[in-house]
């Protein structure tokens, strides 16, 4: 691997970068025209044009993205997250022309994509599940199923996920009302209506595990995080440990995660998500394949550089440490920063940076892709940086993120800053006593 | 002639449909009032209803489907 395609932008794709130059492998931009100034673009070795600002014809594009890499020479492709990162499709495709593909097999990526085939791989390596139907259902089987799980029950779209396509049902009635508009859902979103039933946690909280897997069969988890912060299903904020894992959960919940990633033959980075219920007991959710945003909590508390271990993985490499040796030190805590106005229903907010003051000191890390002068354009994700804070304890993590979101200023938008420091005054979290519903419930957001 | 026209409430992607394979939300030649709606604009992944602030009849679309639009932007005449 000497000359790696990031198909991706932002502050994704300059982590890439960074990962890439610290092992001597060259990197190449892609922008659309909307990202022309973009910082990626500047700090790669290489970069290319790949068309129009709406993502479908650049980012999203297929067609444009191995082009790109075939006329600079790439020999491997890293997804990033998001846009195709799991696009089984586009993974075989990028095999199909030769490229090292920076993930996992495409036949894992379906696995994992396909929900109800996830949770039955799941089943069979031994790992709890939310109850709920073994397969896709047809509507009509709906209410029997129902009345088996016991309500109330989420219908979501098979082919779904990051939170988009999932109703909610506290009764017969209700459920009656929602199986055909949930199937036509499915199938506008997905262009695929299966749909499948699950029974609903109240007030569960998220937990995650980070795996690594490379291609001599060694398969190692990096803990945890917790990202029960959220709003409308979207995450705002992670951090590991996670406070609501005790010593027990945690290596029974890593050892979970570990089967799964054997027996799905997983290789590169991923993550195994369950829901944690009051009583202790969790459930897995899905798989996601590919790295996360919220991967450098865990790169904070294990001093594993996860992208780097991705690259390395791609090449044929083995792992650079071995389970016992990964380590989990101190607190970390990652702050979404969305160009978002959190006064204003988190109403988007793109435009030109006219001033930015950046963060520093111990403990302290900012992934952004932010200059002053930028101007944030509306085509894409809002998320504009990520502030990362590390502490012996999470006592000091929090301390050392509130005075590095005073630091932080960017002016000329709204930003989620101020929300960020509202949330670290609530007792609730800073008792680590939060779940999914927290905010909603709170009526913070 | 009037010099009535449809803008844009937001910076992003403009659309006719409300998704790929309906009909468009308006026409020329359509009548729209006040609070009608004639298109979508997607801005950082999420979309916004682009309203008739006027009554009147679609004269013409000054942009594409999927033009990149600004705030403020001339979408649509309205005569009559």
């Amino acid at each position: 691997m000497r000359r790696v395609l990031i198909a991706n932008r932002g502050e994704i794709a300059l982590r890439v970068i960074r990962a890439c130059r610290e092992l001597e492998i060259e990197s190449v931009a892609v922008y659309s025209q909307a990202d022309e100034s973009a910082l990626h673009v500047r700090k790669a070795d290489h970069s290319i044009n790949i068309g129009k600002a709406a993502a479908r014809f650049s980012y999203l594009n297929p067609d444009v993205l191995l082009d790109a890499a075939q006329k600079t020479g790439a020999d491997a492709v890293h997804p990033g997250y998001g846009f195709l990162s799991e696009n089984a499709e586009f993974a075989r495709r990028c095999q199909g022309a030769g490229l090292i593909w920076v993930g996992p097999p495409p036949e894992a990526i379906e696995q994992m994509g396909d929900k109800a085939a996830a949770r039955k791989l799941a089943a069979q390596a031994d790992v709890p599940i939310v109850p709920g139907t073994k397969g896709t259902i047809a509507p009509e089987q709906a209410l029997a199923k129902a009345e088996d799980i016991g309500y109330p029950v989420m219908l979501k779209a098979a082919a779904g996920g990051g939170g988009k396509g999932i109703r909610i049902a506290r009764n017969p009635d209700e459920l009656q009302d929602c199986v055909a508009i949930a199937a036509r859902e499915a199938r506008a979103a997905f262009g695929d209506p299966a749909l499948y039933l699950e029974k609903l946690l109240v007030s569960p909280r998220h937990v995650e595990i980070q795996v690594l897997a490379d291609t001599h069969d060694n398969v190692i988890h990096l803990y945890e995080r917790e990202c029960s912060l959220q709003r409308r299903r979207q995450k705002l904020l992670e951090e590991s440990p996670a406070p609501a894992l005790d010593a027990g959960n945690r290596e029974r919940m890593a050892a979970a995660a570990v089967r799964l990633a054997r027996a799905a033959g997983y290789t590169n980075a991923g993550t195994v998500e369950f829901l944690l219920d009051g009583n202790g007991g969790f459930y897995f959710i899905e798989m996601n394949t590919r790295i996360q945003v919220e991967h450098p909590v865990t790169e904070m508390v294990t001093g594993v550089d996860l992208v780097k271990e991705q690259l390395r993985i791609a090449a044929g490499e083995r792992l650079a440490i071995a389970q016992e040796e990964v380590p989990l030190h101190g607190a970390a805590i990652e702050f979404r920063i969305t160009a978002e106005d959190p006064d204003s229903d988190f109403h988007p907010s793109p435009g030109q940076i006219t001033c930015l003051e950046i963060p520093g000191g111990p403990g302290v890390r900012l992934d952004t892709a932010l200059y002053a002068g930028y101007n944030v354009p509306p085509f894409y994700d809002s998320l504009i940086a990520k502030l990362i804070v590390w502490g012996l304890d999470r006592r000091e993590a929090i301390a050392r993120g509130r005075r590095a979101l005073e630091e932080f200023a960017i002016e000329g938008i709204h930003t989620t800053i101020p929300f960020h420091l509202h949330i670290l005054e609530n007792p609730g979290f800073r008792q680590g006593e939060y779940h999914t519903e927290y905010l909603s419930d709170l009526a913070l957001a | 002639m009037s010099d009535k026209t449809i803008k844009a409430p937001l910076p992003g992607t403009f659309y006719r449909q409300p998704d790929p394979n309906a009909d468009p939300f308006v026409t020329e030649g359509d009548e729209v009032n006040p609070g009608d709606v004639v298109g979508l604009v997607e801005i950082m992944k999420s979309f916004h209803e682009v309203k008739s602030q006027d009554s009147g009849v679609v004269e013409r679309f000054l942009v594409e489907n999927e033009d990149t639009v600004e705030a403020g932007q001339d979408l649509a005449v309205l005569g009559g």
